[in-house]
């Protein structure tokens, strides 16, 4: 029994100094870690790993874990970098114990999606439509703050179903941020944030949930993101910018969105790019985020990360696109060029 | 006697003996302990667990206090938050899923361990087994796909022409909601109040069937009057083991329920329950608040297990002492 129990604790204890020397090699090469948003994990981790091949003995990982989670992280100082869908204000950075410098990496939009019987036209929706439907106001779907700007299109006089994120999401953030911006309202009534007190609706997790309460709901209203759509070829439709035009949601309209905000960023780089200027300006999108502590002790892994952002603003952009991101327009990349300078 | 003696002197000098004797202690003082340490660590983890839910909702407790229990506001922008509408959400739909899955547990219990052939019961303990071990997510997608249809199509528009004089059949259906969070959470936990409660009712002795019958009971008699009594202590288990589910499903009911923190009348309205909340708005969380009031739910979640375990358990005893008294 005695040497059973003995034999067991040597055994285990060759298991253990096992994993500890095979854990001392990996170490061998730089190892980064990060943790943060959903929304771009596709990217990042294509970005990690093409970054791996070009950069032998360089390893990041990368957890999927939610923005709130990656900023908690970053703040307990176990990883070396987050990321966050959401910039974040001054009244969070004053909770860090060190500086954050936020570098946007790719964008991301978010479209109306909408399933009415008998209804196939690509619908319009002016910002004051889309904030009275999401606040209860405008009820029936023929409404005249929808039917003035659809002509021709004979909508039905159907309750409308408002679908919205149950769960905290980068997408609801930029979808409750923009409705901010449009609606007075909606501004001091809801406000935004990754989730906030819903006046109306139903509650779908994450863009399938959201897209399949659509889908079978008749007479819904939901919104999901590009990316989501474009890969499931959901019908949606137009949003009236800024400058009064009906824009589709598309890579080159929200990239022309950021383009519009690119002279403000010199001031703010967390600047909201929700409801640009820019005559192809889609209006509803925003970046996502990595954030780099701007003090970084090792200089091995200050030089990496510095290379590294390098590199995500050069080769990195051109890879976005297979993947169905948006890319950075090029002034904002030049700001954020001038920005790695700061990270010491 | 003289060799008897000797034997005895001599034992304690033997080695073997002696080894084997000292063997023997120090393997039952390690048995004992690792089984001790095996039962510390369920008192360990358990105070553990509350710590960290007290001290990381210190925040919030201390900013709403017992308001929090008793509003419905939960609103992550302007920070009031409220636990009452999930609360709610929680007990309704935990509650509707007991009452409709333990009349179904129970009875086909009673029929695979008392009443159907040896082959036709093994064959379905066999089945019931694997729907107990089925991932929620697939429950929650067979709620998408057929529960959420269901209710929308044909049970709300029934309900609601035969017992829309009640608020709780009142109001549209978009086909999730409280009622059919319920339902799925029934069809989830009806697996384990059979499996538990066949188990326990094929331990009982053969002697208690066979004094019932040979006293001239019928067999659904001895069954009814015997079998099952006897068996009372796990069913009752396998009840609470059921309503642990419910109240702690996150997966399945997120998928079905709607997602609204609001208290409504109708069933057929939209809700929320405690752990999806938790389990959606975690990881998204920014703010120190926000994310100390998603802790104290999960506080109250576990209050809330603590007491409906506890009233279970005294409505078991006073059921037992009331047969105890009637034997």
């Amino acid at each position: 029994m005695l040497r059973k129990t003995l034999g067991c604790f040597s055994l285990l204890v060759l298991v253990f100094s096992l994993t500890v020397s095979a854990r001392a090699q990996s170490h061998d090469p730089l190892s980064l870690n990060a943790a943060g948003a959903t929304f771009p994990y596709p990217i990042y981790s294509k970005w990690f790993d093409e970054y791996r091949k070009a950069h032998p003995g360089v390893e990041i990982n990368y957890q999927s874990i939610g923005s709130g989670g990656g900023i908690q992280q970053l703040k307990a100082g176990t990883v070396d970098f987050g990321a966050s869908d959401m910039p974040l204000n001054d009244q969070l950075l004053g909770t860090f114990s060190f500086k954050i410098l936020q570098f946007p990496t790719v964008l991301g939009a978010v479209l109306p999606t909408y399933n009415i019987p008998g209804v196939s036209a690509e619908l319009k929706f002016t910002p004051q439509a889309l904030a009275d439907i999401y606040l209860g106001k405008v009820t029936k779907w023929n409404d005249p703050e929808i039917a003035s700007v659809n002509p021709g299109v004979s909508l039905p006089a159907n309750d409308i179903v408002v679908v919205h994120r149950s769960d905290g999401s980068g997408t609801t953030f930029v979808w409750s941020d923009y409705l901010s911006k449009v609606s007075p309202e909606w501004k001091s009534k809801v406000g935004s944030n990754t989730s906030v007190n819903w006046p109306v609706g139903l509650g779908g997790k994450g863009n399938e949930g959201v897209a399949g309460l659509v889908e079978q709901t008749p007479n819904a209203i939901g919104y999901v993101e590009l990316i989501y759509a474009i890969q499931n070829h959901l019908n949606y439709g137009t949003v009236e910018n800024s400058s009064h035009k009906f824009i589709k949601a598309s890579l080159a309209t929200v990239t022309d969105a950021a383009s519009g905000a690119a002279v403000q960023m010199r001031q703010d780089i967390r600047i909201s790019i929700t409801d640009a200027s820019g005559a192809n300006a889609y209006p509803i999108c925003s970046f996502t985020y990595l954030l780099i502590p701007a003090k970084i002790a090792n200089a091995t892994k200050r030089d990496t990360i510095k290379d590294f952002l390098h590199w995500m603003l050069t080769t990195g952009q051109t890879q976005v696109e297979i993947l169905h991101y948006a890319r950075l327009p090029q002034a904002v990349v030049g700001i954020e060029e001038r920005q790695i300078n700061e990270v010491q | 006697m003289s060799s008897n003696v000797t034997v005895v002197k001599r034992a304690p000098d033997s080695g073997s003996v002696r080894a084997f004797l000292h063997k023997l202690a120090v393997g039952d003082a390690v048995a004992h302990l690792i089984t001790l340490v095996c039962a510390a660590s369920i008192v360990l983890i358990t105070s553990v667990l509350v710590y960290q839910l007290w001290t990381n909702s210190a925040l919030s407790r201390h900013a709403f206090g017992w308001h929090f229990w008793t509003t419905q506001a939960w609103d992550p922008v302007f920070e009031h938050f409220g636990a009452l509408a999930f609360l709610y959400g929680t007990v309704v739909t935990s509650v509707i899923a007991l009452a409709l899955a333990v009349p179904v547990g129970v009875g086909a219990a009673i029929f695979l361990a008392e009443l159907a052939p040896p082959q036709v019961s093994d064959m379905l303990a066999f089945v019931i087994d694997l729907l107990a071990a089925v991932p929620s997510v697939i429950y929650g997608l067979l709620g998408i796909f057929v529960v959420v249809p269901f209710v929308r199509v044909y049970l709300a528009p029934f309900l609601e022409s035969a017992l829309g004089s009640l608020p709780l059949f009142k109001g549209p259906s978009y086909g999730v909601g409280i009622l059919t969070a319920s339902l799925v959470l029934t069809i989830m936990i009806v697996p384990f109040i059979i499996s538990v409660s066949r188990e326990v009712l094929l331990a009982v002795p053969r002697e208690q069937r066979e004094a019932a019958l040979a006293l001239g009971a019928t067999r659904w008699e001895s069954t009814i009057k015997v079998v099952v009594p006897y068996a009372r202590a796990g069913i009752a288990g396998s009840i609470f083991l059921a309503m642990a589910r419910a109240l702690g499903e996150t997966m399945a009911v997120t998928m079905v329920i709607g997602n609204e923190p609001r208290i409504a009348a109708s069933l057929l309205a939209p809700g929320y329950t405690i752990a999806s909340v938790i389990a959606n708005e975690f990881t998204e969380a920014t703010g120190s608040m926000y994310l100390s009031a998603l802790i104290e739910l999960g506080l109250v979640l576990f209050l809330v297990t603590f007491i409906l375990n506890g009233l279970a358990r005294l409505l078991i005893l006073a059921t037992e002492q009331r047969g105890g008294s009637h034997a």
